[in-house]
């Protein structure tokens, strides 16, 4: 990693990265970290509201969101992992553009500018943006041989009222196919996971996410890769059917695929074991 | 979807009704909040059709669409669908009037809560309650804090049991939240309609 420039981004991880999946967030650092791309924790982050707020009550949803762009530099993009963080921190922005009485009251009551330009972006933009040619050089795992459905679940790219913003469509796919894995068709990509619901009413959500890993059996897949942290569990803990695969965080594969070593820390936290798998196709001793 | 079965109860019994005894409050309220006119729905369906959890709701989402334009408020108030709703937005991405239902449903759940109607799932709603409280006391959501403290609330001790367990030995579900240390900005933000009322 030497002549490669680095880039400075501002990173905010959210209340799932942070806990239920330190996998993705350790493996995220770490191929960021690989590619040069600089990732900065935002300082005393906050939830970014969730579903919850969203639910029970609009400022509240709206004051969460704000409070992390407040604590935002300006100068660098803001960067999330978590489809539905980087939601609603883009929802709060465009309401805030909408209304600037409570993007002045707001940044009164915090003392802190909460800047209308500031870009809010995946993880995965940043990668088309600026890591492909770095994925190149930095290859040290071909994924040869590994066929992968690329789950994207619902957030990445529905929200009708950012559909404005870039659509992530078949990126997954690019990095991955880059790296010398082979992308599988005629699964179900995007299908909810059932998000809250598996909390609450997990005898409803089991035969979709069923149905979701069952198609990836039947288009002979060996394993999805998720882009949503949320998927990833939803898919792991509420899978009934005799064939599981192995559910991977985007960020896992693409680690690995950089040469990282310690994903023995990340596989242990899977329901379903994927070490075998990558031990048969020789990707890991 | 070819595999999946069958739906019974896709369109349940209506009760009779006049249209035009009726004021339709909760329409004006609903387009205005929203941001969404749906007059241009033409009933095609194809928000229910291709909504994942259709089966468990008491009615399509097209229905509650027409049941708001019938004027029937308490009914839509009361109704499952909107809390069945995962906001997945799937509904909205194939309508083919471009509505954003999935907008609508939302407005509706904020609506519902405000006007303090009985909630159709109730269960759904003591979650969203113990996320918000968590992350009122941490800044934070606690994953492990919440699931026991939705537990306490529902007394479904046993129900589902085995996950948690997998979940905690896999280390998923920290003990110690983590926490927001200018915690009095998330307590001022708490100074809000959910937890003081109008």
């Amino acid at each position: 990693m030497s002549a490669q420039q680095h880039l400075d981004f501002s990173y905010f991880p959210g209340c799932s990265m942070a806990t239920t999946a330190a996998e993705s967030n350790a493996s995220m650092m770490k191929a960021a970290r690989i590619l040069g791309l600089n990732l900065i924790e935002l300082e005393d982050w906050n939830c970014c509201g969730s579903s919850s707020a969203q639910t029970l009550c609009e400022n509240l949803a709206l004051g969460m969101a704000a409070r992390n762009l407040s604590l935002a530099p300006a100068g660098r993009p803001l960067v999330a992992m978590c489809p539905r963080c980087l939601h609603y921190l883009r929802h709060a922005q465009a309401c805030l553009r909408k209304d600037p009485e409570i993007h002045r009251e707001l940044e009164e009551r915090w003392a802190r500018p909460i800047p209308l330009d500031l870009e809010i972006i995946h993880f995965l933009e940043v990668l088309v943006r600026y890591g492909l040619d770095r994925l190149k050089s930095n290859v040290k795992r071909s994924l040869k041989g590994l066929r992968f459905v690329p789950y994207y679940g619902c957030t990445v790219f529905r929200p009708p009222d950012l559909e404005r913003d870039k659509y992530f469509q078949g990126e997954m796919e690019h990095v991955l196919t880059v790296l010398g894995a082979e992308s599988v068709v005629g699964a179900y990509t995007h299908r909810c996971c059932g998000s809250f619901l598996s909390a609450t009413d997990p005898e409803l959500v089991a035969p979709l996410v069923n149905e979701i890993v069952d198609s990836s059996v039947m288009a002979k897949a060996h394993c999805l890769v998720t882009a949503c942290a949320m998927c990833q569990l939803n898919l792991e803990i509420r899978c009934s059917s005799q064939v599981k695969l192995p559910i991977f965080h985007f960020s896992e594969i693409l680690a690995l695929a950089l040469g990282a070593e310690d994903y023995e820390d990340w596989f242990v936290r899977h329901l379903v074991d994927p070490r075998p798998l990558l031990q048969e196709l020789a990707l890991v001793a | 979807m070819s595999q999946t079965q069958p739906k019974e109860k896709i369109d349940p019994p209506m009760p009779a009704i006049t249209p035009g005894e009726r004021n339709r409050t909760l329409l004006a309220e609903v387009k205005e909040r929203s941001g969404t006119n749906f007059s241009r729905c033409y009933q095609c369906r194809a928000c229910g059709n291709g909504c994942p959890f259709v089966q468990a709701m008491d009615y399509p989402p097209n229905v509650v669409l027409r049941m708001l334009q019938y004027g029937l408020d308490r009914e839509v108030m009361e109704c499952k669908t909107i809390w069945i709703c995962a906001g997945c937005h799937t509904c909205s991405s194939q309508c083919p009037m471009a509505i954003d239902i999935a907008g609508v449903m939302g407005t509706l759940r904020l609506l519902a809560v405000e006007r303090g109607v009985a909630i159709a799932k109730p269960n759904i709603l003591d979650f969203h309650e113990e996320v918000l409280r968590s992350v009122e006391r941490y800044g934070r959501a606690h994953k492990l804090g919440i699931m026991w403290r939705y537990k306490l609330q529902t007394r479904r001790w046993f129900s589902d049991m085995d996950t948690g367990l997998k979940m905690l030995a896999k280390r998923k579900l920290e003990l110690r939240p983590s926490r927001v240390k200018a915690i009095k900005e998330i307590e001022d933000l708490f100074k809000c309609y959910w937890r003081e009322g109008k």
